[in-house]
């Protein structure tokens, strides 16, 4: 018997039962395709004009940054500003999402490059899918636009979200990504993020700056 | 393993002194970050209930939601292997890494690997295993297993940290400062880039398993996690069958508990979904992903008095709660799970004649199951565990004869009424100028270490009688 039958029939045997009771087959069923949504804290469930506040003051509770800008071309002007605010190099790595790709850098010194990270770039700027204000946790997603490797190595990440992807809790981001992929379907990856890299693995004490980013800077564009 | 050695490996915990300063960080760190991060989501205790309900169903159905998990990571381009033991689970990684002429192999945090013991697997192979967790690079250097299961170095001090960075990373200049903690973590953290650039096969752990969609997910706070599994060309994820979830719903739910159990933030930093291998559009990513499952002893629990074990999320809290815990620390415990949840887990999966001293190192204060995310009744199968350590007679003679002569009285109620009736005023009479012993004939194995209270006058059946208490 190969390990999988011998498992799920050690699995069966111990639950007293064959795998083919016609209830226990149609409660999970059921469980999958209604995804019932449980205990919904109240904190995420504020107007669409509360939601921006919630995000900031969560966001900022886990050492993000955060700026409001009211237009897609104004993330230029907050890159350059964040950039030379923490005394950075003026040179940004970036994919190719198409929410990106108008900005017009040439008024500003910093110079672009395209695609994923080898693991040497100081800046990376990346365009969310989504975010959930009740913790302040950006949703990034795996594709063409926006390389999973820049939301890890370089160690200033900044990321623009606009504020019509914004969602109050966990179970809307994931409506949203079935809107995008399908139910049942999901990217390579998805990067939930709340915060910059941290450890607390040196006497209980937490460092920014683990492994991944030191600095975390969150670009909302309330257009 | 030194489970059965546990008196012992106590006995030296309690006399060192690094080990006793270090152990001072857990009293004061985790209990006050649960307990704030608890009492600022009013939802939290009906999360609990929550959680521990979607654990129920799951391992009700548990044969359903694998084949389900396992038809949807297929579908994802992902392969799923399954393992009945340690042995079978190495074996099967092992044979992933070779097939892909691997050399250096990156890890993310894993305890079920290190319950099988995978990192000596991946050498004895001929190819280097390398831990990336801050906590678990620490300890690999020093060659010790870890004290915590989400704290693996919680038992050093920084001063250790930084002899072994010193006496290990000899490249770097003599006379740099590790003084502070970010100057190790910065160290650790150029180090190990250069690792995770180089390293063919990225192995990490699961917290969940999602059935709806095939996914894996990982929580971590460093982002080592996201670089093991990212930049090599092969991921393999490492999980336990138990940690399946029906939805991305119920992952949600428990998420909302993992987090401010464990270490008191409302989320870890990150928690990443990965479904299968790199999509044809993917600038990046793994071009191969396997999912290795691992039974090792749980389907077995699965319909005993210790399936509610099979609920555990490894969160922690019940040790960062723990008397017993802070004073011995997790290696006493002597086998890769410590603390309440090592007590009840450990006997299950070793066999109770070696880790039946676990579930006896507790004073049943309750603690940990009070803050238990998923309420797993922790004293209750300790002491379904001694029951069975009792039954079997592996409980030591002095044991069972000190257990014979109180149930020879307790059964006996007036000559309990005589015997203690005779022994207070006695006890009373030597004891009353201190109020304590430091010190009794033939019960030094208390004495010797705490103070004995002396009796304050008179027997408690005496006094429930005066108060009017009915007898039968």
């Amino acid at each position: 018997m190969s390990a999988r039958d011998d498992i799920l029939s050690n699995i069966r045997r111990s639950l007293g039962v064959t795998g083919r009771e016609a209830p226990r087959i149609a409660a999970v069923e059921e469980r999958l395709r209604s995804a019932p949504r449980g205990v919904t804290p109240m904190r995420g469930q504020v107007s669409r004009s509360a939601l921006v506040d919630l995000f900031r003051v969560e966001a900022e509770r886990v050492a993000a940054s955060v700026a409001e800008v009211s237009q897609a071309q104004d993330i230029v002007a907050e890159v350059a500003r964040y950039l030379r605010e923490h005394n950075l190099p003026a040179s940004l790595r970036t994919g190719v999402d198409p929410r990106l790709a108008g900005l017009d850098w040439s008024a500003t010194s910093i110079s672009v490059t395209h695609g994923p990270s080898a693991g040497d770039d100081l800046n990376g700027l990346s365009h969310a899918f989504g975010a959930v204000a009740e913790t302040g946790t950006l949703a990034m997603v795996s594709g063409a636009d926006n390389p999973t490797t820049l939301n890890f190595l370089p160690d200033n990440h900044i990321v623009v979200l606009r504020e019509a992807d914004l969602c109050g809790d966990a179970e809307s981001l994931w409506d949203r990504l079935r809107a995008r992929y399908g139910k049942g379907v999901a990217p390579r990856t998805v990067n939930l993020i709340t915060g910059p890299s941290r450890s607390g693995d040196i006497e209980q004490q937490i460092v920014l700056g683990a492994h991944g980013p030191r600095r975390l800077h969150i670009i909302i564009v309330r257009d | 393993m030194t489970s059965p050695a546990f008196k012992q490996n106590a006995h030296d915990a309690l006399a060192d002194k690094q080990l006793q300063q270090a152990l001072g960080n857990v009293r004061a760190g985790f209990i006050d970050k649960r307990a704030q991060a608890a009492d600022r989501l009013p939802e939290f205790e009906a999360l609990r209930d929550s959680a521990r309900d979607i654990k129920n169903h799951v391992l009700a159905h548990l044969d359903l939601y694998l084949e389900r998990y396992e038809t949807k990571v297929r579908e994802a381009g992902g392969q799923v292997h399954f393992a009945r033991d340690a042995q079978e689970a190495c074996a099967t990684i092992v044979e992933i890494c070779k097939a892909q002429g691997a050399r250096t192999v990156t890890k993310g945090k894993s305890m079920v690997s290190e319950e099988i013991g995978l990192n000596a697997a991946i050498e004895a192979a001929g190819m280097e295993a390398i831990e990336t967790d801050l906590g678990e690079y620490i300890i690999q250097l020093r060659h010790e297993a870890p004290s915590h299961i989400i704290a693996p170095a919680v038992h050093l001090t920084k001063e250790q940290v930084e002899s072994d960075f010193r006496r290990l990373h000899t490249h770097l200049p003599k006379d740099r400062d590790l003084t502070q903690a970010e100057a190790l973590l910065g160290e650790a953290r150029m180090v190990l880039r250069k690792r995770f650039l180089e390293a063919d096969v990225g192995i990490t752990g699961a917290n969940f398993l999602v059935a709806e969609t095939g996914t894996s997910i990982i929580v971590t706070n460093e982002g080592n996690g996201d670089l093991t599994q990212t930049l090599p060309r092969v991921h393999i994820v490492i999980a336990s069958i138990e940690k399946i979830v029906p939805t991305l719903e119920d992952a949600a739910q428990i998420l909302r508990v993992l987090g401010r159990s464990a270490t008191g933030q409302d989320m870890s930093v990150y928690t990443t979904l990965s479904t299968g291998p790199r999509r044809p559009d993917d600038v990046d990513g793994p071009q191969a992903y396997h999912v290795v499952l691992v039974d090792n002893g749980r389907s077995a629990m699965l319909g005993t008095e210790f399936e509610e074990m099979l609920r555990c999320i490894r969160c922690g809290a019940c040790m960062n709660h723990c008397p017993v815990y802070h004073a011995v620390g997790g290696h006493a415990y002597g086998w890769v799970y410590p603390g309440p949840m090592g007590a009840v887990l450990s006997p299950s999966l070793l066999g109770v004649d070696k880790a039946g001293h676990l579930p006896n190192a507790s004073t049943f204060c309750g603690r940990c199951e009070s803050v238990c995310p998923v309420r797993i009744p922790l004293p209750k199968l300790m002491r379904h565990w001694r029951e069975r350590e009792y039954e079997r007679h592996l409980a030591p003679a002095t044991y069972r004869y000190g257990l014979g002569v109180w149930a020879f009285f307790a059964r006996r109620p007036a000559l309990y009424k005589l015997a203690t009736g005779v022994a207070m005023p006695v006890l009373n009479f030597f004891g009353r100028k201190k109020g304590r012993f430091a010190s009794l004939p033939l019960a030094s194995g208390w004495t010797d270490h705490r103070d004995l209270p002396a009796p304050q006058g008179r027997t408690f059946q005496a006094q429930w009688r005066e108060r009017g208490g009915r007898t039968r």
